[in-house]
């Protein structure tokens, strides 16, 4: 058996190597901007920069409203499908699995080509009216998420049950949507809001092509210009992830702690 | 409910399915129709003639060697991935490692399959750039140049390394819970019988968790080969892969012929299609296992 334990922490030691060089290198890399000695300089470059805080924040909002539209458009949809159409739930999955198998860069191609300033419906017309096809955009990319944890945390509560005592107490379906089910699935709601957090921080394929200011684009300038900066915001844009992952592995261990039941 | 009128049936039915209609019309939107677009726009001559054309002319060899490119990178990351994806996932479930290792090589594999994009690009540029720390650490202590072995972080190789960054973690969180499926019967069952580790693995693990291996292999190939913004960061565009090169075609129409642009979006959509097709599949024959 020892040998086969020895394989074990061999496995680990690879991953743990793969992992963390890269991590550490990008650390040191970004303390050396000060000739000769560590310095926090690089990131005090990047704090300072003002379109690090305008894209940043940009990102920020974006990502606020995917996941406020995201979830108006997912948590009813599940909930209608598990109540009164069960029979479309294959067809409905495959739809929110379409965004993992299609390339996000071949999905904005087709944004950019139905959608644009002398289309039908000109999204790209206009900067609202972009920042508008960003954010479905971005609801698309996580609908896989969205989806999958919504219907999970929906699984452990009795939908049909909740809704027909809502009923009973005369609540309109708006009391039943936002007094009963969402608070009900809140930990798959935020579980998917911080995924997509995560996701559309970093996202830079659809914000460059549609030209729009955001947090990834800015990544890839800062690249291409900059010799320590980059390495300051690899560290800063870890730190998000990792956040984000963080607090979404802290909500759903409370949610199995506390299982709410109609 | 039996009770119900014909029409009363009809108008439960009409908002049953009008319950669904703000998702189908988002999908349709913003999924389904942009695709078909592209899709059926690369069967046609922009002035609106159907033809083949547009396909044929996807084989010409600067268009074959980006695919070409794309299809050696995903392949190697997504077989590196597995492999050592694999064996760390059989670590921590079957290695008898301490359990704390177990939660936390699963949340931080979490995290690292989210962290792709353009801060990976630069995390590796710090690694094994010119000046990365590993680069440097091999010529000051073993006085190992690495750069005169031919080796470019903006290269094939390079790309690889870097993809598996995210592939590895993405087997680790997809391969744990098969290989938690697999029933501790089955080995004792095999070891009373007077199997060898070796012939329990290849006669009886193997050939039950190979749907899962084969179809976890199939997505990460199918996540490397649309990935654009680590190559790009990385590369610029010095390495011409598919979806670089169809960056550059939405940017400026480099290919100089819109609807070949379609053509390339379509065999980007075959490629990855095909790939999460027979992963589903895959992944059915895999489950049968796993009730």
């Amino acid at each position: 058996m020892k040998i086969h334990k020895f394989f074990a922490w061999l496995a680990l030691a690879i991953g743990l190597i793969y992992f963390f060089v890269p991590l550490i290198a990008v650390f040191e890399f970004s303390l050396r901007m000060r000739r000769g000695v560590y310095s926090f300089d690089a990131y005090q470059s990047v704090f300072s920069d003002i379109q690090f805080r305008e894209t940043f924040g940009f990102s920020m909002l974006m990502a606020l409203l995917t996941i406020v539209f995201g979830m108006l458009l997912v948590v009813p949809t599940a909930y209608w499908v598990r109540l009164r159409v069960p029979q479309v739930r294959p067809l409905i999955e495959f739809i929110t699995l379409m965004p993992l198998v299609i390339p996000a860069i071949v999905i904005v191609f087709g944004y950019l080509r139905l959608y644009n300033s002398s289309s039908w419906l000109p999204f790209t017309g206009s900067i609202q009216g972009t920042n508008a096809l960003l954010v479905l955009s971005y609801m698309t990319l996580s609908l896989p998420y969205m989806y999958r944890s919504v219907d999970t945390a929906m699984r452990a509560i009795d939908v049909r049950t909740l809704t027909e005592a809502a009923e009973i107490l005369g609540a309109r379906w708006t009391t039943i949507m936002f007094r009963c089910i969402f608070p009900n699935v809140m930990s798959g709601v935020l579980s998917g809001a911080f995924i997509t957090f995560a996701i559309v921080m970093g996202e830079f394929t659809m914000a460059a092509l549609l030209n729009r200011p955001a947090f990834g684009p800015y990544l890839q300038l800062v690249g291409a210009n900059k010799a320590y900066e980059p390495s300051a915001l690899a560290i800063i844009a870890f730190a998000i992830t990792w956040l984000s992952m963080g607090l979404l592995q802290l909500v759903s261990r409370f949610s199995k702690m506390a299982p709410s039941r109609p | 409910m039996s009770t119900a009128s014909p029409s009363l049936i009809d108008r439960k039915t009409v908002v049953d399915w009008l319950g669904i209609a703000p998702f189908m019309i988002f999908a349709l939107m913003f999924l389904i129709v942009p695709t078909l677009y592209l899709v059926s726009g690369a069967f046609f001559t922009p002035d609106g003639a159907f033809t083949f054309k547009n396909i044929g002319d996807l084989f010409q060899p600067s268009i074959l060697s980006a695919y070409w490119i794309s299809l050696r990178v995903s392949v190697a990351s997504a077989i590196g991935g597995a492999l050592i994806g694999f064996f760390l996932a059989w670590a921590i479930v079957l290695g008898g490692l301490p359990s704390w290792i177990r939660s936390g090589l699963l949340t931080f594999s979490g995290v690292a399959s989210n962290f792709a994009g353009v801060p990976l690009a630069f995390a590796f540029l710090a690694t094994l750039g010119r000046t990365g720390l590993v680069t440097i650490l091999m010529r000051d202590w073993f006085g190992f140049n690495l750069y005169s072995t031919g080796f470019n972080i903006l290269s094939f190789f390079g790309l690889t390394i870097t993809y598996m960054f995210f592939q590895i973690p993405l087997m680790v969180l997809i391969l744990t819970p098969a290989l938690d499926g697999m029933k501790k019967e089955w080995r004792e069952a095999s070891e009373i019988l007077g199997a060898s580790t070796w012939q329990y693995w290849r006669m009886v693990a193997l050939p039950i968790l190979w749907p899962s291996l084969m179809g976890t292999t199939l997505l990460l190939f199918a996540n490397a080969f649309g990935a654009i913004a680590t190559a790009y960061a990385l590369t610029g565009s010095s390495l011409n892969i598919v979806p670089i090169l169809l960056y550059a075609q939405i940017r400026g129409d480099v290919l100089h012929n819109a609807n070949l642009g379609y053509a390339l979006a379509l065999g980007m959509i075959v490629i990855t299609g095909i790939s999460n097709v027979v992963y589903i599949l895959l992944r059915m024959r895999a489950e049968r296992w796993q009730k």
